[in-house]
């Protein structure tokens, strides 16, 4: 099999088949900010922050670093003027979800983000899915799934599988990158209301 | 809800995983809605989690949590019948023994032809989707009145497909004269009978007048709206009955394959359709050909090939039409791309919510499998090809191209993230090609008529025809086929018959939610895939809606992105959250809160959005709105600047008091 050559910011590696940018960035100690990534699960490509210039035969495109798989030439930069300018805003589009999440606010200090540029619709939640990703390929259990679709999907805690597992695990709540505020909202009503989380999907 | 009823319908899918979505649909529609008991049972019997039966569950608006009363069902809006039931129903024509080689087929085609007497009375009504409901009751006055008459031996009564001029149907045409009436109601049946039929009188006052010289035009292909159409693909709508294979087959059906399987090896089929230059009429307008070759050369011994008859695009009827009407036209396109391809499964993926397109596409695989058309060793070939039906139950995005294949494998219609293309790993990780309805309908002419004559229609880029629906703010609402090149202006004004209630034109919207609006001013363009990409006015899948000047644009896009915010799957931020704030802006604006800065915001988040998202649908949810910052700029800064909207419509803002 023929090397693998790519360029990260500059700076040359040799990869291995299969990689993802976001892999051979770290290899080189170039860092990207992720939200929805954790080593462990599989790539999950929903948040979107860890958008980069890939340059591929000669074209450019920007793609998502956790998912694209290395190839042969790559050139990639992952900071320009385009790159920041989308961070900013995936940033200030979550950031009317959740103001006060420590994480987003590194972020936002570094790309520029203004927290309220949008109207603040606080569920705290930014959809990351690590905690319902963390839960089916981890630990198995399934116990939080995501319930409905477009603008008013949501995390769910499955109330008969929560009751018996979460109480002492809540290892999903570490992860979360708002401090699992809404996680444990959830939660809480899942045990409480069993009832009323199941029909708040209508 | 009886467990041992779910077991049963559980069972009747072979507990198959993949089999969820079905089998929550079938439940759904007895019960009404789907008890979370009942949701259990499911995932232990299918093996499948608890949380992705609940993702299921709640992601389809089809599905119900929660009791409902007088559940507005979409499921069978009357008396729907199950595939078998269907096939039972309608299995009129018996074959005795199937058919193993071309000159069989021919044979067929010939003895088919001598039986038939073209002088002897035929009743063709149009009977597509969504009037079915309403003109089966002619069709019953029909069969009640021939009784009466002891006409029912001599005259024949012929339920059809669409024949696209909605505006004026329901259509009655009797043959052989071809007496076309239209708006006919079953008050007028027994005049028609005694009249047309009996006494053979054209009744004046049920004959088409032509709007502009008062003329009366008797036979159907002489009313300007047949006459000035190319109507390839639905040509045969009004002459054939979708149930009839004999039909299909009178009109030279199947030649095509039988061409392609005999005379053709399979890379010289792909080499005519790339040749064609046939362009995916789904949306991309990327080349058939090319993306054939991709799943032909990609590795692996199982392909597959998928009819994407979602038609999910707001306003688009125009696959719906051709399905109904005339499916084994798109059956015998699939069976000649699969053969090209060398894939042995095919997938028909289409709306769960209209029964007579249901009906139609179970018939029309039955009767071809009977026939030797389908199955195994096909026409006696060698060949084996099977196809299985999948229905949407009800979410836009499930029309993209990987969200659709994920559908296919029983799970949650969530477009795949990666950057692999599913001509190259699609259902099941196996190479999958996928192309629209009306994309598969070109190949069998492509395959009788050389690729030659293909190209001898339309433009430079643009091959073909292409079909429209219209709709909106235009006289004449209803299906077009038209060559590509045509100017949209004979489209809108010839086709369409010009703008209702004597006002004029403001724009005209293609592609839905995700398409682009041409202002009145380019209304001489030509219709072609490149040329109104250019205008920023995608064709999409062909839905055109026309737009009066009382229409409001800013309201217009703002009903957009109302219907993604429902019909997306909400996973990626870019589109979820942009939308909602583009959204925001918009209803903002529309209510006289718009201020300094409004358009600019949107621009900012429209390029994050369709640059940054991670599907198509995502990618492509700001074009509409980019095209009004284009063409339609002045009107969104009236509201924002002046409180004022143009078109006097919305109601917040100065003059909207309409």
């Amino acid at each position: 099999m023929s090397n693998i050559l790519v360029k990260i910011d500059g700076r040359e590696l040799e990869a291995r088949e299969g990689m993802t940018i976001l892999e051979a960035a770290k290899e080189v100690g170039v860092a990207i900010p992720t939200l929805c990534h954790y080593e462990k699960l599989e790539a999950y490509g929903g948040c979107r922050l860890c958008t980069v210039e890939a340059e591929v035969r000669g074209r450019t495109k920007l793609v998502a670093a956790c998912l694209y798989p290395v190839e042969k030439d790559l050139v990639v930069i992952t900071r320009s003027e385009k790159v920041d300018k989308i961070r900013k805003m995936i940033l200030e589009l979550l950031l009317a979800h959740a103001p006060v999440a420590r994480e987003l606010q590194g972020l936002a200090q570094e790309y520029g983000a203004d927290k309220d540029r949008f109207r603040k619709e606080s569920s705290f939640c930014i959809h990351c899915g690590l905690c319902v990703r963390y839960c089916a390929e981890i630990k198995k259990k399934e116990a939080i799934g995501f319930v409905d679709r477009g603008t008013t999907r949501e995390i769910s805690f499955i109330p008969e599988i929560a009751s018996q597992e979460c109480v002492n695990c809540k290892e999903c709540f570490p992860l979360c990158p708002t401090e699992a505020l809404q996680a444990a909202f959830v939660l809480t009503q899942a045990l409480s209301f069993p009832a009323s989380s199941f029909e708040s999907s209508e | 809800m009886d467990k041992d009823r779910i077991d049963q319908i559980i069972d009747k899918y072979e507990g198959k995983a993949s089999s969820l979505i079905q089998v929550l649909m079938d439940i759904q529609e007895e019960n009404h809605w789907l008890p979370r008991e009942v949701l259990k049972k499911v995932s232990e019997k299918l093996g499948v989690s608890f949380r992705q039966v609940l993702r299921i569950a709640t992601m389809y608006k089809t599905f119900s949590l929660v009791p409902q009363e007088s559940h507005e069902t979409h499921l069978c809006a009357h008396g729907k019948m199950s595939p078998t039931d269907a096939i039972k129903k309608y299995k009129i024509e018996k074959l005795v023994e199937r058919i193993n080689s071309a000159s069989d087929l021919e044979e067929l085609r010939e003895g088919i032809l001598s039986k038939r007497d073209s002088q002897k009375p035929c009743i063709a009504i149009c009977n597509g989707n969504g009037c079915s409901h309403r003109n089966h009751g002619i069709i019953k006055a029909f069969e009640e009145e021939l009784r009466k008459h002891s006409l029912e031996a001599k005259v024949e009564i012929r339920a059809t497909g669409c024949h696209g001029f909605c505006e004026k149907g329901p259509f009655v045409v009797i043959y052989p004269e071809e007496i076309c009436y239209v708006e006919v109601t079953p008050e007028d049946v027994p005049e028609i009978m005694s009249q047309t039929l009996v006494e053979k009188k054209v009744i004046e006052r049920l004959v088409y007048t032509d709007p502009n010289t008062g003329e009366k035009i008797v036979r159907q292909s002489e009313i300007p709206y047949y006459k000035d159409q190319t109507l390839f693909l639905l040509g045969n709508n009004p002459k054939i009955n979708p149930k009839s294979i004999h039909d299909y087959l009178a009109f030279g059906g199947y030649s095509a394959l039988a061409k392609a399987l005999f005379e053709m090896t399979p890379e010289q089929v792909l080499e005519e359709i790339k040749k064609a230059n046939l362009r995916g009429r789904g949306g991309g307008g990327f080349p058939a050909g090319s993306k054939w070759e991709t799943t032909r050369n990609a590795p692996g011994e199982v392909k597959y090939v998928i009819v994407n008859g979602h038609e999910g695009e707001p306003g688009a009827f125009m696959d719906r039409a051709l399905l109904t009407g005339n499916p084994h036209s798109v059956l015998e396109g699939l069976i000649i791309g699969a053969y090209a391809i060398g894939s042995q499964q095919g997938f028909i993926y289409t709306r769960h919510d209209t029964p007579e397109l249901l009906e139609n596409i179970h018939l029309a695989l039955s009767q071809a499998e009977e026939y030797g058309l389908l199955g195994k060793n096909i026409l006696g070939s060698g060949f084996d090809f099977n196809v299985e039906v999948h229905l949407d139950i009800g979410i836009f995005v499930s029309g993209e191209s990987s969200a659709l294949m994920r559908s296919i494998e029983g799970k949650a219609p969530e477009p795949k993230p990666k950057y692999v293309r599913t001509s190259v790993s699609g259902i099941w990780d196996k190479p999958s090609n996928l192309n629209n309805v009306e994309t598969w309908a070109n190949v069998p002419l492509i395959i009788n008529k050389g690729s030659e004559w293909y190209r001898s229609i339309g433009t430079e880029g643009s091959k073909g025809t292409k079909l429209l629906s219209l709709f909106g703010n235009v006289c004449n609402t209803g299906v077009v086929e038209v060559p590509f090149g045509t100017p949209l202006k004979e489209i809108v004004f010839g086709l369409g018959g010009g703008i209702p209630n004597g006002k004029k034109l403001k724009a005209i919207h293609f592609g839905g939610a995700m398409g682009g609006s041409l202002p009145a001013r380019l209304i001489d363009s030509p219709l072609d895939f490149d040329g109104l990409a250019k205008l920023q006015a995608q064709i999409g899948a062909g839905a055109l809606m026309v737009l009066d000047e009382d229409t409001c644009m800013v309201e217009l896009n703002k009903s957009f992105l109302q219907f993604l915010t429902e019909e997306s799957c909400g996973k990626c931020v870019p589109c979820r959250e942009g939308v909602r704030q583009m959204l925001n802006i918009l209803t903002d604006i529309t209510e006289g809160r718009g201020k300094e800065g409004d358009i600019e915001l949107l621009e900012e988040i429209a390029e994050v959005v369709g640059e940054a998202a991670l599907c198509s649908l995502g990618r492509t949810s700001a074009d509409p709105l980019l095209s009004m910052l284009k063409y339609f700029r002045d009107e969104l800064e009236a509201h924002i600047k002046e409180k004022r909207c143009p078109a006097l419509s919305c109601k917040h803002l100065k003059g909207g008091v309409r």
